[in-house]
């Protein structure tokens, strides 16, 4: 139901854009034919006020919100949770089908905005000031929500990797923790043959952490140029990757429990997951779900793929986006900017969230913030670190969230046949081009 | 004791040979095999079977065992619930909070998803009780044309799953602009063939025509008598459909997770799978502990509904069955 729907609307938007918009990037308007080349009136939206829907998943925006309706008395924030990740994409797809009930501004994950952006259901921000903002965020999430001039959503949280370990594991059994992932294969095989219920990590096959790896490790597989896509698993930094993944799946290092499911959480914590590879806005769901190994975790550079680098990858974090159906769009950009910016940023930061935002990123305050969960460690030190070497150029498929969703079967068969894991990308790519290709994109041609 | 039992082994095709009386004498053995006819067993005095009373404690184990899990871990909080044994109490009970949390999280959204079910119960299992209540009186007592096809169409319809439906009522609601309002849930969960076919079954058993001719010849009208006859006749039939479309209701997850996509109209089961579901993003929270307390909060209603009404379902039953 809910791939079929998506599919034909993203058919329809596609062949919309492929024919109107032709060789230029999609969707993308000229500032200038916007209310006569001048700035938005977002100023005087706020003083008119009204009320603005905001259809996302994140807790600490709760907290923005009062602020802001506290700040701006006419202004009514309704918050709402209309599900979680692709769940709430499908909901907002089927709502500006549906031409009525989509929200002001909607919680969207990069890997999603560019799907968004392409159907020309969310709003270019560009026009409302949304373009001054160039330096005001990190390059990771930047980049992912700005499209040659266009800005299709403000960046609400990022999420460079690191490693997170236990520490009471690596110390009980007398393991260095690993700073390259041949070092990690090593301490998988001596942590797994001195307790066999312990495993490094856990993965069944997560479209997310895999391309955030290739991303490490210098993989470009996707490129988009307009409507043309090219797609190629074949380069030097994904082979990196997968011959070195190969060897935790042929020797079963990996344990085989789907990330984010409730034995997963208990497998955090009770130390049988001992490391997890993840974006820096873990500890957040440490402290929420993992409670009772407080203590235990500590967070660690990101392994390299080559000894004495830096690289390291972003790893989900989600943007606010103003829908194209959003009632009073020049309020909700202004609520969209508060909670991405300046205090509102600010509030969020202190509830955990962390933050896209350069000034934040490097403000002393936010460095040396102790984690009672990690120990007391000022663990941002190391996130802001990998914030900063995070490797440019990286793009997702204008149609990523149909392409993660059928990463399992493609990919997934490497961990449970004697399938290997390129053999998996190199179909994931297949069905991924001749997706494409039926949507309506020129795919590599 | 220690005698028979050494006996077994040797005798043991021979039943006689395990009571003492058969084996003092051979001319015993036939009283001995009498011994069962002279008390027959009887409902009131079954049988003892060891196998079955096993067999039946495993069901019940087996059916009891997940709600038990569910009490225990009710009073666990998030840190007891990963931490603890899953079969007994952590080192914190904090039921008490735990329920406050649950009512109280999210500005309390989870009083407004019960609400939300109790006015899809109300007005969906009362409604088709209802409609199922008219029809199937209506369908035993008086004869006009078309009976049968009536007889064929719900009978059809019973064996049609309403999943199988629920898609092609998602579109036909869509096109009427009703989708994500309360209507959506109400109105399909109206019909219900399978109550329907129970009344009207009931109604031919439970309300003789004597009587109603009797009424009839006494100059009563047909709505006087349907109220003041033939209900009172029908009611445990009527508290069984009742409760059987008001479970149905309760529980139905399939039909409001297509036609309500707004938060503000889930009823329990969405919204705690909403909640189990936060726990799997970046930034969300994970609340197990109150998605348990949730879906123990969400089955007393209906442990107490089936308890006020066990006695007028199983009498409506065992209704009919025996001639009295």
């Amino acid at each position: 139901m809910r791939t079929n729907s998506t599919l034909r609307l993203l058919a329809a938007a596609a062949m919309a854009c492929a024919i109107t918009v032709g060789a230029t990037a999609c969707g993308s308007s000229d500032p200038a034919a916007d209310g006569g080349g001048g700035k938005k009136d977002v100023k005087s939206a706020l003083e008119k006020g009204g009320k603005v829907t905001v259809w996302a998943w994140e807790p600490t925006l709760k907290k923005v919100a009062a602020d802001f309706e506290k700040k701006y008395p006419q202004v009514d924030i309704e918050i709402v949770n209309a599900g979680t990740g692709d769940k709430q994409y499908t909901a907002l797809q089927n709502a500006i089908a549906a031409g009525s009930g989509a929200p002001d501004v909607a919680q969207i994950e990069y890997y999603a905005v560019g799907q968004f952006a392409i159907g020309e259901s969310i709003e270019d921000l560009a026009p409302y000031g949304a373009a001054a903002h160039d330096k005001s965020f990190t390059t990771g999430p930047w980049s992912a929500v700005k499209y040659d001039k266009a800005v299709y959503a403000l960046p609400m949280d990022s999420g460079p990797m690191a490693l997170f370990y236990n520490k009471k594991v690596f110390d009980k059994h007398g393991v260095a923790v690993p700073t390259t992932w041949d070092e990690y294969v090593e301490a998988a095989r001596t942590l797994h043959k001195a307790d066999p219920k312990i495993f490094i990590g856990n993965d069944t096959g997560d479209a997310g952490a895999t391309t955030s790896l290739i991303w490490q490790a210098g993989g470009r597989p996707y490129r988009t140029e307009g409507t043309d896509v090219t797609i190629d698993f074949s380069d030097a930094g994904t082979k990196t990757y997968t011959d070195t993944w190969q060897k935790l799946l042929d020797e079963d290092l990996l344990s085989p429990v789907s990330s984010w499911s409730d034995e997963w959480y208990k497998g955090l914590a009770d130390g049988s997951i001992a490391t997890l590879a993840i974006g820096a806005w873990m500890p957040a769901n440490f402290t929420s779900g993992v409670a009772s190994a407080s203590g235990d975790w500590r967070a660690a550079p990101l392994p390299q793929w080559t000894k004495g680098k830096t690289a390291s990858a972003e790893n989900g974090g989600s943007s606010l986006a103003v829908p194209k159906a959003a009632r009073n769009k020049e309020l909700a950009y202004a609520f969209t900017e508060y909670a991405t910016t300046g205090a509102g940023a600010t509030s969020r930061i202190a509830e955990g969230a962390f933050p896209a935002t350069r000034a934040d990123l490097e403000s002393k305050a936010f460095l040396d913030t102790p984690f009672p969960y990690f120990g007391g460690q000022q663990a941002n030190k190391i996130f802001a670190g990998s914030a900063r070497d995070v490797g440019t150029d990286w793009s997702y498929l204008p149609y990523q969230v149909y392409a993660n969703s059928v990463f399992n079967d493609t990919v997934g068969k490497a961990y449970v046949s004697s399938t290997t894991l390129s053999q998996g990308l190199d179909a994931w790519q297949k069905s991924s081009i001749k997706y494409g290709t039926d949507q309506g994109f020129g795919v590599n041609k | 004791m220690t005698t028979n039992l050494a006996d077994i082994p040797s005798n043991a095709a021979d039943p006689a040979h395990r009571t003492p009386s058969a084996r003092a004498s051979r001319t015993t053995r036939t009283t001995g095999l009498r011994t069962p006819r002279r008390r027959p067993h009887t409902p009131l005095s079954p049988r003892r079977s060891v196998p079955l009373t096993l067999l039946t404690g495993l069901a019940l184990v087996y059916a009891l065992l997940p709600l038990i899990w569910l009490v225990i871990n009710a009073t666990k909080d998030e840190k007891g619930l990963l931490d603890s044994f899953g079969l007994w109490f952590g080192e914190d009970f904090t039921l008490w909070g735990n329920i406050t949390r649950t009512l109280t999280y999210d500005d309390g959204v989870f009083v407004r998803w019960l609400l939300n079910t109790l006015l899809y119960v109300a007005a969906g299992a009362g409604g088709a009780t209802l409609l199922a209540v008219l029809g199937g009186y209506a369908l035993a007592k008086f004869s006009f044309p078309g009976r049968r096809a009536v007889f064929a169409v719900v009978i059809g319809a019973a064996a049609v799953p309403g999943t199988a439906l629920a898609v092609p009522t998602f579109l036909m609601f869509s096109n009427l602009g009703l989708t994500n309002t309360p209507w959506a849930v109400i109105i399909p969960s109206l019909i219900s063939p399978f109550g329907l076919y129970l009344m009207w079954v009931f109604a031919s058993e439970a309300v003789p025509a004597e009587l109603l001719e009797a009424a009839r010849i006494d100059g009563s009208g047909e709505l006087r008598t349907f109220f003041r006859i033939a209900l009172p006749l029908l009611m445990p039939g009527i508290v069984t459909v009742l409760i059987f479309s008001m479970v149905a209701t309760w529980n139905n997850y399939f039909l409001p997770l297509i036609m309500i996509k707004d938060p503000d109209w889930y009823p329990l089961t969405l919204g705690l799978n909403a909640w189990n579901s936060q726990a799997q993003t970046a930034g969300g929270d994970a609340v197990f502990d109150l998605i348990i307390t949730g879906s123990l909060l969400t089955i007393v209603p209906i442990v107490v509904i089936f308890l006020l009404l066990q006695r007028y379902w199983q009498s409506g039953l065992a209704a009919g069955s025996v001639k009295e």
